[in-house]
């Protein structure tokens, strides 16, 4: 049934991606840093703020519910499971089957339900506000994900991460220009999904514009880590998803040993170049207006619109 | 099954020309959108390289040069030149929202994409399923053209009607005789040349590139 040395691989992933998250976080506050000309807190920096918030003591409000307590594990947990079904080292993943591209969207949007009924439930004015916003950017960026991934789907003829994955690096090498305008669709919803700087602004609190930051003001000490920790576990998950399905050579085919030891330098290359990539974006570009963010992702959506049908029209 | 190098990379730039076509779209700076347009001169350029080289049709090396001479140099610095003295950098206007704009612009590239499907089956030619891509960067150009009041973004629609036109010729049939292309070169310019006189000349009589003045003239 399930073979062992898959069950190793799988397990291997999901710590990996679990302890690795937070340094692609760093890697990319960092980059930012040495592009603004600045020194930067280091690589190590997210590890510190987690260990800082983990021995604080937790606060919470007198009318807080338990869903306000449970929340930060649930996404915690969400985004586990999301790490767990993106191929990153190899294609032999048991639990793979459990959960295909959609339901990955379903779990990203579990979570998402979760942290905003979270902000909501204390009922001030910062947390509802933050919990509109994430909704509305949400609700906007879930069809162009979706429309990436039928794309994906389409050209590999399967919805499952790991056979698309699988169906990608073993076929000779194709240019396929549909796929070419699913991954600007995608760096743009990943881009508003992980609040990341033209649609919200990670590194602030301070912003009447924040949509992220202004949904866990009211959490501190542990909570406020396990959130932080599930967010760069968020941005670990969306780049290996990019990684999956427009750069996936270098992946292990099956559960071969020697292919798995070597597609982590090739993994940890591609976050680092993805990572600086990002780090540009977020430099050259401004904050937009929250109003302009439905244009930006409806262009995200109408991308990926394209894609799909100049696969129809190109590739069929 | 799998198609030939030269045409995946064709198939790719025509993409990347829709792509184009769509940012112009909804482009609302005018700079950009020049900028947008010597970017889409340039694929286009590329594409036409790519099929020359590949199908060794010799004339299309001619068309090649000729576009990138007028469309990336020649075009984008006359318009650059303009815009300043006219001084029209932050043009933002649109009849229709954004929006709305770009989903009638995928109803416009399904139907060229259906209308060019069974013309497309009959061509002969390596390019032959880039005959729809070429239409619908036509079908936008118009949109473009439709939707914008001001006078320079008009202009560069019907500039980058022309582009789509002739992709679709290159895609189509290798391109049109020398003779033509060069006529519709000099059309392209003199055309550039004379419109710019009449940007002078409306914004002289009303103050303004607004086009929708012109339909208030009449004989006192």
């Amino acid at each position: 049934m399930i073979s062992w040395p898959g069950l190793v691989a799988q397990l291997t992933e999901v710590l990996l991606a679990v302890l690795l998250a937070p340094i692609l976080l760093g890697w990319v506050n960092q980059c930012r840093a040495w592009l603004q000309n600045k020194n930067g807190p280091g690589v190590l920096q997210p590890y510190r703020t987690l260990r800082k918030l983990f021995a604080k003591e937790a606060v919470l409000a007198h009318n807080a519910s338990p869903l306000f307590r449970a929340t930060p594990y649930a996404l915690f947990a969400c985004m586990c499971l999301a790490a767990a079904i993106v191929p990153t080292l190899g294609t032999d993943l048991p639990f793979s089957p459990a959960a295909d591209a959609i339901a990955l969207v379903g779990i990203l949007a579990l979570a998402r339900v979760f942290i905003s009924l979270a902000a909501m439930d204390i009922g001030t004015a910062f947390g509802s506000l933050g919990a509109r916003r994430e909704m509305m950017v949400g609700f906007l960026a879930e069809p162009a994900l979706l429309m990436v991934l039928f794309t994906a789907s389409l050209i590999s003829h399967s919805t499952s991460l790991a056979t698309i994955v699988a169906q990608l690096t073993q076929a000779e090498f194709v240019v396929y220009p549909s796929l070419a305008l699913a991954g600007v669709a995608f760096t743009m919803v990943s881009l508003a999904e992980n609040a990341r700087i033209p649609v919200d602004n990670p590194s602030t609190h301070l912003e009447l514009t924040m949509i992220h930051e202004a949904m866990v003001l009211e959490y501190s000490g542990r909570h406020l880590a396990l959130i932080e920790w599930s967010a760069a576990l968020k941005l670990f998950v969306y780049s290996c998803i990019g990684i999956a399905l427009f750069f996936p050579f270098g992946i292990a085919q099956g559960g071969d040993a020697l292919g798995l030891v070597l597609a982590l330098p090739a993994l940890a290359a591609k976050l680092g170049v993805g990572g600086f990539a990002l780090a540009v974006i977020e430099t050259v570009s401004a904050k937009m207006r929250i109003f302009r963010a439905p244009e930006f992702l409806g262009t995200a959506f109408l991308l990926a619109v394209l894609a799909m049908l100049i696969h129809f029209l190109l590739e069929a | 099954m799998h198609l030939p190098l030269a045409s995946q990379i064709i198939n790719l730039l025509a993409a990347v020309l829709l792509l184009l076509s769509f940012a112009m779209l909804t482009q609302r700076r005018i700079l950009s959108l020049i900028n947008l347009f010597a970017l889409q001169g340039l694929t286009l350029t590329l594409s036409t390289l790519v099929v020359a080289f590949s199908t060794g049709q010799h004339h299309l090396y001619y068309s090649a040069t000729l576009t990138f001479v007028l469309k990336v140099l020649i075009l984008p610095w006359v318009l650059h030149r303009l815009i300043r003295r006219l001084n029209v950098k932050w043009d933002v206007e649109t009849l229709i929202n954004i929006p709305t704009t770009m989903l009638v612009g995928i109803v416009l590239v399904i139907l060229a994409f259906n209308v060019a499907l069974p013309i497309s089956q009959l061509a002969g030619t390596i390019t032959k399923s880039t005959l729809g891509i070429a239409l619908a960067c036509v079908l936008l150009a118009f949109l473009m053209m439709i939707t914008r009041s001001k006078a320079v973004p008009q202009v560069i629609g019907f500039l980058a009607m022309e582009n789509g036109l002739f992709f679709a010729a290159t895609s189509a049939t290798y391109g049109m005789p020398m003779v033509v292309e060069f006529g519709i070169a000099l059309d392209v310019l003199v055309g550039m040349v004379i419109l710019g006189v009449f940007f002078f000349q409306i914004r002289e009589r009303f103050d303004s590139l607004d086009i929708r003045h012109l339909e208030k003239l009449k004989e006192e």
